[in-house]
């Protein structure tokens, strides 16, 4: 079972030449990145263990958009001024620079507002098509009672809920992969679930939650036996990982500017070109139209077709940045970073009272640890550690689900991205280690 | 004291340990009285309670119990305020429900009036939770709770 992605853990990808980031390289990111100099409560150094939330910018990144505001700033794709000329190249090298970096074609790239928006765009062409939307050409895009929608149940809701919807408005009956409790997917039955009914098999490259890595290689080779499209949640691997899309055969897939170090307001959707091709518009109105009477339009060919209205080209442009700056880091290195961070966080789970949820090994896992201590909600664990300066998430994570599946209803979780240090996951460990003792719990 | 230690005060971890009124009681068959159940949630991190109320004719809480999970400013806070209210008359508990509230507010200043201090009781132990705006939302879950199963029983509109 493997992926065309480079695995972290995977030892024929450590060749001694190009380790994980040193230690100078280490210091000369977290330089590019200003708010990690801030202090917090206090005057304590912070320690950012947050970036699967939203990820920290490198100052590159916000000199680009602040640089698009001053000198370049026009409305895109029309106007015949040098502005509007300078505005329309600085987008479509974003787009350019985006595409390079998750191995898919400019003219597969559709700017969208961040990933929930992306995965909605794909849902909704399935509703439009089902309702005789975009002819004949939108055919596998249509949807019959009796169809199903896969998914799995590590889900982020915005790679659960879109389909919920689209199954409630078309009739479609959603089912879904379970997890073991590894909290890795748990592919034993994988063929009594993805079938030839199956239309769509969605998944997230990385949860959110366990850190666990899918086999997006045979859930894909699953959904291409019985003619499923494969939607892929990457949101979490393309900060990470190096992902190749056309190698991974994945039909769609979605992830988000702020996570990889760019600006909020922006994400990206993937789509095969043939798909994104015959796939109807979802949301309508200018920009994204060729000929407009008084009755009807035509659309123009994607990406426009999915960019309605005006786009947020500074973020778009900043985007485009981040992907430049990681690409530049090289993405093989830093995932092996995240390797040795991730080594550094499991080791929580010798802490009495510490229980991880998710692969307790480093392979096949990026370094996102979430956990639950005994006797002390997520939420207490989580203050405890701010007053250290610790920044971590408390909660569900979006993915109620899973947490049920789990039995619980909260974990606090860590995860870390390229400019994480191990001597941070050391301290967390070590104020992780007092929590329950300050709530007096043995 | 840190901060930390202003908001886990020894009376809130104290609570959250052994919880005042913890465990629905059935109430619907007692003649006269009103009751209403209530469940509260709140969705960013899954916290929860069912309350449950007991009104007796007269217009006075009669009793509170309730069922939860959650963090321990949560859940020591319904602890705390069904020892509160417990006997007391509706006009008190829409009192001493506008004083948390304020004292909630209050940016970690408490509320400056010693009656009103006086009146909340422990619960002025929250004052340490309102410099922390994302956690005051747990402080308050059962409150809404306990206006809610109110508002539900029916003795809101006859007080
Ligand atoms: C796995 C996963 N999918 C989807 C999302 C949604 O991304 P966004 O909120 O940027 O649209 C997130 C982030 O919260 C995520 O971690």
């Amino acid at each position: 079972m493997t992926t065309a992605t480079v695995r972290p853990g995977d030892p024929a990808l450590q060749p001694a030449e190009t380790g994980s980031l040193s230690t100078t390289e280490l210091a000369a990111v977290r330089a590019d990145f200003p708010l990690l100099e801030r202090t917090v409560r206090g005057g304590q150094p912070l320690v950012y263990l947050d970036s699967a939330a939203t990820a920290q910018k490198p100052q590159v990144v916000l000199d680009t958009e602040v640089d698009f505001y001053e000198q370049r700033n026009a409305a895109v794709h029309r106007g015949a001024h040098q502005l509007a000329e300078e505005a329309t190249e600085a987008f479509e090298q974003a787009r350019a620079a985006v595409a390079a970096f998750v191995g898919a074609d400019e003219g597969e790239i559709v700017w969208q507002p961040g990933a929930t928006a992306a995965i909605n765009v794909v849902a909704y062409a399935f509703s439009n098509a089902t309702l005789g939307r975009g002819g004949e050409a939108a055919a596998r895009f249509r949807l019959a009672p009796g169809d199903e929608i896969v998914v799995t149940e590590a889900e982020h809701h915005a790679n659960l809920v879109p389909w919920q919807e689209l199954c409630a408005r078309t009739g479609a009956v959603l089912r879904w992969i379970p997890v073991g409790d590894d909290g890795r997917l748990d592919l034993s039955n994988l063929d009594e679930v993805v079938t030839e009914r199956t239309k769509v098999l969605a998944f997230g490259h990385v949860s959110n939650v366990t850190g666990a890595i899918a086999p997006v290689a045979t859930l894909v080779a699953a959904a291409k036996r019985v003619g499923a499209l494969t939607v892929l949640d990457a949101c979490q691997s393309v900060p990470n990982l190096p992902v190749d899309l056309h190698a991974l055969g994945v039909d769609f897939a979605a992830f988000s500017g702020h996570k990889m170090l760019g600006p909020t307001g922006v994400g990206a959707l993937y789509g095969r070109r043939e798909l994104l091709e015959a796939m109807p518009p979802t949301v309508t109105g200018g920009s994204m139209v060729e000929v407009v009477t008084m009755e009807t339009t035509t659309y123009a060919p994607p990406p426009q077709r999915f960019e309605a209205g005006t786009q947020m080209v500074a973020q778009a442009v900043g985007m485009g940045c981040a992907a430049q700056y990681l690409g530049e880091l090289g993405m093989a290195g830093v995932a092996r970073h995240e390797t040795e961070l991730a080594a550094e966080m499991l080791k929580i789970a010798d802490i009495p009272g510490v229980r991880v949820i998710g692969p307790l090994d480093t392979a096949d896992r990026l370094a996102v640890v979430s956990f639950v201590v005994d006797g002390v909600h997520a939420h207490d664990v989580g203050q405890v550690l701010d007053d250290k300066g610790i920044a971590v998430r408390v909660g569900h994570h979006c993915a109620q689900p899973l947490h049920r599946r789990f039995g619980v209803a909260a974990t606090a979780r860590a995860s870390a991205s390229v400019y994480t240090t191990v001597e941070e996951v050391v301290a967390f460990r070590e104020a992780l280690a007092g929590v329950r003792a300050f709530f007096g719990v043995e | 004291m840190s901060t930390l230690e202003q908001m886990y005060q020894q009376v809130i971890l104290d609570h959250a340990k052994h919880p005042v009124g913890r465990g629905l009681v059935d109430v619907a068959s007692v003649a006269g009285h009103l009751a209403g159940e209530s469940h509260q949630v709140n969705p960013t991190c899954g916290d929860e309670v069912t309350l449950r109320v007991d009104v007796t004719p007269e217009g006075s809480v009669a009793g509170v119990s309730w069922e939860g999970q959650g963090c321990s400013i949560s859940q020591a806070s319904v602890s705390v305020m069904t020892s509160l209210v417990e006997g007391a008359d509706l006009a008190e508990v829409a009192r001493l429900d506008g004083l948390f509230h304020d004292l909630m507010s209050s940016r970690g200043k408490g509320l400056g009036d010693d009656d009103a201090e006086d009146a909340l009781g422990d619960a002025t132990a929250f004052t340490g939770v309102s410099q922390y705006p994302a956690r005051i939302k747990c402080a308050l879950l059962g409150w809404a709770a306990l206006k809610d199963s109110l508002a539900r029983s029916g003795a809101l509109a006859t007080s």
